[in-house]
């Protein structure tokens, strides 16, 4: 016999339709109305899952969001989405849905053998065993536990979902749409307000939609109609509220026809109308199929017309939960209740006697029988009688669901009058009305979400007073009557009883945890990781504060909350991501030259946000193989790089030379019209910040080149100078970056090749010697020209707007094709440059100072500049700073590696060492591998011998330390 | 977190970058012994609570300005002249 039935009449589905889904692979029927878990109940479907340490069996305790143990696979492939609660999926046809934590089967799970091991699997278990002297024997039983104790699996195809993000803006914002959500957000769109409510479930209603009462549902539907006529208030189904940030941010994640779409709202005012949440009761086998809260079995009962098969106990300790023993006398249940109180309200004990149920006050649950389906249940007390029943609806009181408006900081308090915990306190901006606020009763709740929603138009600056809301057409809000048993729970009775349903945490594991002096709430959770798994605790952090209070002698006001987090309930990654996944997941930076590389063989790289010519086809087919051609070219011939990455900065103004001299260790105020000159910048600290060249174009006028991965952090630093603490000096600053594209044109044969393309420009090396700058005409616009080296050749770049880049780059590539020009790329631009010993990126690692790079020298001894004073600190100035060395193989068949890792020759190979390599190239110049890096004490060792250890490989090379200007230490082929 | 940009109006946090404690003077160029420069780049008083502090709006009209953030609360105070 199944426990639960359809009932022929009533509730919230359409039984004029059939909708056909899967469980575990069987096709079962439901109608439109029903979830997941309502449909599976109709069905017989008890059991729908095993815990996850013990692998009990497990069937639904609640009928929403606070779902522990009814957790599937929804979907199939990269469709397939793991630990759906049961009770938020709307059934739809053709839903395929797949239990989790069980094999083969929930009714046959070969894993419950666990529960036999269940005595070492109790608090602190990983910790105990896996910890300390056992901690290698975890890398071997990680896997097995992990199978055993485990979740759904995502599949690892990519995610077939699409997800998006959208930005709103409201003037209020209302989560939940229970009667004070409902109430908050017609007076608040009465008043012309635009208006956002945010409901979870797939209907709105909140907790009107488990009532029968037509008053209350004529007053449910009319404020919805009157809502919906509003064309300011718009109403969301299946989003969830899961975060509220600074500045009223509120993520609300809702479930749409093909994924998700993650509502950002900046929102005016917040009503919080989240409403509340009932809890267990602790008692032996508390975890049966069957157990269920007397909120779920309402629900179900009213809404989706699932009604427990013939008998039914409640166990109760307020007055609250007497409704769901009404409602099933009246479907036809047999109903006892176990009363944990002395007795109830005397017009309950009247209306039970007159619908036959039978009272037994002052007796809670003792214990309950049945395997993989409750049979019967024992009650505790005087009264220790055994009754047979189908489902047990147990009602520990409610807590308000305070989540949300904890997110700010403000933890919530204890309100001993309804036994829970209520927000502390909210922000000036956002109002709680109903279950959320600890109100109870559909006129209270209504009341108060009017009064919030005036709050909250007040809060936006609407003076407008809208017409009062209509009360609902029922009698006035009776008690609550909660009194919570104040025995301690008897950790010594058989069987297990659950606080956390979902991470199969016991009585027993809190008692334990006391005793091993884990007393604060925080520690409770993470020893016992109660509250850890994805319900978050919802149905059990009170109940276990209430305990490790209790066990302390103190009240559960004293013992507090845990923290309350983002997000509400779980979330998949895919919400937050949104389209930001694939090559979407960051901007992409592309040179201007970037379609004619594509055209021409190229290969790329990135390189931070840049998409850079890595190499290309001409030089071979790998970059091992052709970076060493394309340096080749550069050393004999003459060859063309896009440099259009490097930072261009325009410096103007009439005290642009004092600015630059301010900025850059060595003079620029003298620097004349018409010439380049090499900087290095340093931050206040006295740190190496960047290098680079600036032209002086005109008297006013200078054109900054930085490099490419500090461009950014250039640009805001000249102008955080400028504007917050050199306001006097007349200099503005512009970036060019983007705007201008520049081109290296390299090697012996560079100059023929400017002539050839530039014939009327005299590019003599008195036209134009080294360090020279000039702006020449070029086909309708500026092309500069900059006599600057990076490779140590002979060598010019070539700069112009970047629409003209292609034009400029394929003219001079034609113009020089006698001189056998080729495009060379950023492999071979880095390994020249390592030959020639300048340093770049890798180098300046923002740890360095002036000297550590050797660039001591180049700093102005009586001009101020930035970074002077703490550029000789103490610690600056210690003779066994890593600095900069040139490196050679002495191993020729062995290959160099970058990052490897610096020792003396005579160190152990262990640690950290004296330094490591920053770059290494194959040096076509000297046949072997080369390298810089840095190293302790730096050329004071010059000439010693070293090893570069890689570890990784558990490879050592022998190299020796050398000056880092590999060739042409004297600048001949510079200044050609 | 929304910063009032003097220029812009206000605008999310993701447009802006932090510049640091604002509450210092910062030597002027060319005076100051190592102490003062390090006092100045160095010592934070870290508060809990209101700070001035400099940002820039710089995926926007790249002015920089003073700010009064609580960072405690993330309340913003405004623009400090």
């Amino acid at each position: 016999m199944t426990a639960f039935r359809r009932l022929p009449g009533g509730g919230r589905i359409d039984r004029s339709r059939t909708l056909g889904f899967t469980f575990d692979g069987q096709r079962l029927f439901g109608r439109p109305g029903d979830t997941l878990a309502s449909a599976l109940l109709a069905n017989g479907k008890l059991l729908v899952g095993r815990s996850f340490k013990y692998h009990r069996p497990r069937g639904f305790l609640s009928a929403g969001i606070e779902e522990p143990n009814g957790l599937f696979t929804i979907g199939e492939g990269n469709r397939a989405e793991p630990n759906i609660p049961g009770t938020m999926v709307p059934l739809s046809d053709g839903l395929v849905a797949r239990s989790q934590n069980a094999w083969p089967s929930p009714a046959f799970d070969l894993m419950a053998v666990n529960s036999i091991a269940a005595p070492i699997l109790g608090a602190g278990f990983y910790y105990k065993t896996f910890i300390g002297p056992f901690r290698k024997s975890w890398m071997f039983y990680e896997p097995f536990i992990r199978k055993a104790a485990g979740m759904g699996k995502a599949d690892a195809a990519p995610d077939g979902a699409r997800y998006d993000v959208e930005y709103g803006f409201t003037d209020v914002l209302v989560i939940g749409s229970g009667p004070a959500g409902l109430a908050a957000a017609l007076t608040a769109g009465r008043a012309g307000a635009k208006v956002l409510l945010a409901e979870q479930d797939s209907e709105l209603g909140g907790s009107l939609l488990a009532e029968t009462s037509e008053a209350l549902e004529r007053w449910r539907t009319d404020t919805l109609a009157e809502l919906r006529s509003l064309p300011r208030v718009t109403l969301l189904t299946r989003a969830t509220a899961q975060g509220i940030y600074d500045g009223n941010q509120v993520t609300v994640a809702q479930h749409v026809a093909q994924g998700q779409l993650l509502h950002v709202i900046r929102a005016r005012s917040i009503v919080h109308a989240a409403g509340s949440l009932e809890r267990p009761l602790v008692f032996s086998n508390n975890d049966r199929p069957g157990v269920m809260l007397s909120s779920a079995v309402r629900s179900y009962l009213n809404r989706h017309a699932v009604a427990p098969a013939e008998r039914a106990v409640l166990a109760t300790n307020n007055d609250a939960a007497y409704s769901t023993a009404f409602a099933l006398a009246e479907a036809g249940v047999a109903v006892t209740i176990a009363e944990e109180r002395m007795a109830p309200a005397g017009d309950l004990l009247a209306q039970a006697a007159a619908l036959g149920i039978a009272i037994f006050p002052n007796a809670g649950i003792a214990d309950t029988f049945g395997g993989s389906q409750l049979k019967a249940v024992r009650l505790k007390g005087r009264h220790s009688v055994t009754i047979d029943c189908d489902v047990l609806a147990v009602s520990g009181g409610w807590n308000p669901a305070v989540h949300l408006s904890s997110h700010g900081g403000i933890k919530p308090k204890y309100d001993p009058a309804i036994a829970a915990f209520v927000p502390g306190g909210f922000a000036e901006t956002h109002f709680g009305a109903g279950g959320t606020i600890g109100h109870f009763g559909w006129q209270a709740c209504v009341r108060d979400g009017e009064t919030a929603g005036k709050g909250a138009l007040a809060a936006c600056g609407i003076g407008k007073s809208p017409r009062a809301i209509d009360p609902p057409g029922v009698r006035d809000d009776r008690a609550y009557g909660i009194a919570v048993s104040r025995d301690p729970f008897d950790v010594s009775l058989p069987g297990k009883a659950f606080v956390d349903f979902q991470h199969d945490v016991t009585a027993k594991d809190i008692k334990v945890a006391h005793q091993e002096g884990f007393h604060s709430v925080e520690h409770l959770k993470r020893y016992t990781t109660l509250g850890m798994a994805t319900d978050q605790g919802k149905t059990s952090n009170v109940n276990a504060i209430a305990m490790m209070a209790g066990l302390r002698g103190i009240g559960p006001e004293a013992a507090g909350t845990t923290t309350f987090r983002p997000p509400f309930s779980p979330l998949t990654v895919g919400a937050l991501a949104g389209r930001s996944v694939g090559k979407h997941f960051r901007p992409v930076r592309r040179s201007p030259l970037h379609d004619w590389h594509a055209r021409n063989g190229c290969t790329f790289i990135e390189a931070g946000l840049w998409m850079r010519a890595w190499y290309y086809d001409w030089a071979g087919p790998t970059p091992e193989t052709a970076y060493v051609r394309e340096m080749e070219l550069v050393r004999k011939g003459v060859g063309i790089a896009d440099v259009s990455t490097l930072g261009k900065i325009d410096v103007q103004g009439p005290d642009a030379a004092e600015f630059l001299n301010r900025v850059y260790v060595n003079g620029f105020a003298k620097l004349p019209v018409g010439k380049a000159r090499y900087g290095v910048m340093l931050n206040d600290d006295g740190i190496v910040l960047d290098d680079g060249t600036t032209s002086r174009i005109s008297d006013t006028q200078f054109y900054m080149t930085t490099t490419t991965a500090q461009a950014g952090e250039v640009m805001s630093w000249l102008e955080y100078l400028l504007q917050c603490h050199w306001t006097d000096l007349k200099v503005h600053v512009a970036s060019l970056t983007d705007e201008w594209g520049g081109m290296a044109v390299s090697g012996p044969d560079s100059r023929k090749a400017l002539e050839l393309a530039f014939p009327e420009a005299d590019v003599s090396n008195e036209g134009l010697p080294y360090m020279g700058v000039k702006d020449i005409p070029f086909g309708g616009t500026t092309v500069r020209l900059m006599r600057l080296s990076f490779s140590g050749e002979l060598a010019y770049e070539v700069h112009c707007p970047a629409n003209f880049t292609i034009a400029l780059w394929e003219h001079i590539l034609q113009a020089a094709a006698p001189l056998g020009i080729r495009p060379y790329g950023l492999e071979a631009l880095a390994s020249l440059r390592i030959e020639k010993g300048h340093v770049a990126g890798l180098e300046l690692d923002h740890r360095n100072s002036l000297d550590d790079l050797g660039l001591g020298k180049m700093a102005a001894r009586e001009k101020p500049y930035i970074g002077k004073e703490l550029r000789f600190r103490e610690a600056m100035q210690a003779p066994d700073r890593w600095s900069l060395v040139g490196l050679e193989a002495l191993e020729p068949g062995k290959k160099l590696r970058g990052a490897s890792i610096l020792f003396a020759a005579d160190d152990e190979i262990k640690g950290h060492g004296r330094g490591y390599i920053t770059s290494v190239t194959w040096s076509t110049e000297l046949n072997r591998f080369i390298a810089l890096g840095l190293y302790q004490g730096g050329l004071r060792h010059e000439g010693e011998e070293i090893i570069a250890a890689f570890p990784l490989k558990n490879e050592q090379v022998r190299l020796r330390i050398v000056s880092p200007h590999f060739i042409d230490k004297e600048g001949t082929r510079l200044h050609a | 977190m929304k910063i009032p940009c003097p220029h812009c109006g206000e605008r999310d946090v993701s447009e802006f970058r932090y510049g640091g404690d604002a509450s210092r003077q910062r030597p002027a160029h060319g005076t100051g012994d190592l102490k003062a420069w390090h006092d100045y780049h160095f010592t934070f008083t870290n508060p809990k609570g209101p700070h001035t502090e400099h940002w820039q709006h710089v995926l926007g009209c790249r002015q920089w300005f003073r700010l009064s953030r609580n960072t405690a609360t993330n309340v913003i105070a405004g623009v400090v002249e």
